[in-house]
């Protein structure tokens, strides 16, 4: 295969990655922009096996059939309210195979013809140092991140003194070292600089708290990208490179979108310190409404018109698919029944639109804060389950609370509100909630459920 | 074959890159928000396309230590490819219509 026509195949692959996301736009295509995925990928492989330097084929098949067998059986077992940490977990292997591949060109220049007789060009050395550092950085940072989400450590920010000089060291001491690496191709300095980014991907992650785990799982996504785009200008791949630059900048719109969703700006998060799992719990004795699932079942029964509120609670609490014959039964009842999703419901972008279509809720009924946030006015029940600072109205009237400027959802506009919720406390952000006193709110406390099982059974 | 032009591959690349960076701009901001979850799991897997380098490391017939890293990364990055394309399959198979 001349090199010309290699380079056409690889254009053509990359074409079909831009399909891939491109099918996105809506679910009816995405099924096929996932076809033209795999296709890219299919092209990619082949051109690269069919490359003069290829021999030996034997550990190319032992790790494709290995990794296959485990990634298949990871896809196909993973429960979706785990998609976060299955997310983190493929990006911190995107980020290893990155150094492993930078580390394999140091070690063997004249495989990837960036050198001459060992001498790495100046330029390709750049190039890997960029490269590895990244991917060092998106490897740890990853695994931190997996920790956290499965709860395998703390949620809570980790913060110490001088935090923030100790990051910049590391970081100016990381350029330096690529610097010395570019003049002198020491082995020694590389691998000081790449367990200097190994320790910073640690680093950079231990202070984001809970709260802000979508930014930074989003974040990690634009990483392993801007790491891939390096290792393709290693090996000149154009296209390593389209990819790179596709995934890099859809990690940076999603992490855009969930700051914005959070009203938080991205400098803040990075910096980190905010939202533990340590929330006050502020004891309320002000006077509310709290009802039971028959009053519940009632008041659903006889409005005209329902916008459910799911946040993440409702997952944790598995009660999506109960909330499913809820609606079914209120659709039978000739009540029109909506769900309304906040930019950050779930643990990472999208999530809970994942969460719904997997209770089999039709995606037409699922609508995003934007296009449905006006229609609380004219809703008779605003139904709010496993959520609450997304609805608390305090980011709009308080500019000291931690939420201030949040957009959220007005269901405090609704006819009536109907609250699920365990108790009356505060939520991630540690704020009281001023809508669970409102005249027109009724609380319905309990495990979300159950409350929505017995709702079932009253209907 | 003659450059009329002395380019070097490098600014090629760039172009590349750059461009690349504005198309995926405007495609991802048509993304539908209901798909972000599957439009991060794609990317994973396509993003895994890095096992091209890992390939060419692990191809040549002698055994080295960049042999070995190579081959591991083939590993990983199929874990990644076969994982992220057939989760996002499973997540979009999810998504109906009434």
């Amino acid at each position: 295969m001349t090199a010309n026509f290699a380079a056409i195949l690889y254009l053509i692959s990359g074409v079909c990655f831009i399909m891939a996301l491109r099918g996105l736009s809506s679910p009816a295509s995405a099924r096929t922009g996932n076809m033209f995925g795999i296709a890219g990928m299919v092209i990619a492989i082949g051109t690269t096996l069919a490359q003069p330097g290829v021999e030996d084929y034997l550990w190319i098949i032992i790790g494709v059939a290995v990794g296959g067998v485990i990634g298949t059986v990871i896809a196909l077992k993973i429960k979706m309210t785990a998609m976060p940490q299955l997310v983190a977990a493929f990006h911190s292997l995107v980020g290893l195979a990155a150094v492993l591949v930078a580390a394999s060109a140091l070690l063997a220049p004249d495989v990837f013809r960036i050198a001459v007789e060992g001498d790495i060009h100046l330029i390709s050395r750049i190039e890997l140092s960029i490269g590895m550092v990244i991917g060092a950085m998106t490897f740890t940072g990853s695994i931190v991140a997996f920790a956290k989400l499965q709860e395998l450590m703390t949620g809570a920010p980790l913060v110490f003194a001088g935090q923030r000089l100790f990051n910049l060291l590391v970081a100016l001491a990381i350029v330096a070292l690529a610097i010395i690496f570019c003049f002198d191709q020491s082995p020694t300095i590389f691998w000081i600089m790449t367990a200097l980014a190994l320790v910073f991907g640690v680093l950079i992650i231990i202070p984001i708290g809970g709260a802000d785990m979508p930014v930074v799982i989003s974040m990690l996504n634009s990483y392993s990208g801007w790491a891939a785009a390096g290792i393709g200008f290693t090996l000149d791949n154009s296209v390593l490179i389209i990819v790179g630059a596709l995934v890099g900048s859809s990690g940076a719109i999603l992490s855009y979108i969930m700051c914005k969703g959070m009203n938080r700006s991205f400098i803040s998060v990075i910096l980190g310190g905010f939202g533990g799992e340590d929330n006050k719990m502020v004891k309320s004795d002000k006077p509310h409404k709290a009802g039971s699932a028959d009053d519940g079942a009632f008041i659903l029964s006889n409005a005209g018109s329902v916008i459910i509120v799911p946040g993440y609670g409702m997952a944790v609490a598995q009660a999506q698919h109960a909330v499913r014959e809820m609606v079914a039964e209120l659709n039978k009842k000739g009540v029109k029944v909506r769900y309304a999703i906040h930019p950050v419901a779930g643990r990472m972008p999208g999530h809970m639109n994942v969460l719904l279509a997997e209770a089999n809720v039709p995606y037409d009924d699922v609508f995003e804060l934007d296009e449905i946030n006006s229609d609380f006015a004219s809703t008779d029940v605003a139904f709010v389950i496993g959520a609450n600072d997304v609805v608390n109205p305090v980011a709009k009237t308080d500019p000291q609370s931690a939420i201030a400027g949040m957009p959220i959802l007005d269901v405090e506009n609704a006819k009536t509100v109907l609250f699920v919720k365990r108790s009356l406390s505060p939520g991630y952000a540690g704020i009281d909630n001023p809508v669970f006193y409102n005249a027109n709110t009724m609380m319905l406390f309990g495990d979300a459920k159950k409350m929505v099982e017995a709702i079932v059974k009253t209907l | 074959m003659e450059h009329v032009l002395d380019i070097h591959p490098l600014v090629i690349a760039l172009t590349i890159f750059v461009m690349a960076i504005f198309i995926g701009y405007y495609v991802v901001w048509s993304v539908t928000p209901a798909l972000h979850t599957p439009l991060m799991s794609v990317t994973n897997a396509i993003s895994s396309v890095i096992i091209v380098g890992a390939l060419l490391a692990a191809a040549p017939m002698e055994s080295s230590l960049a042999k070995i890293l190579g081959g591991v990364a083939v590993g990983l990055a199929s874990i990644n490819i076969f994982g992220g394309f057939a989760v996002t399959q499973r997540m979009l198979q999810m998504y109906k219509r009434k």
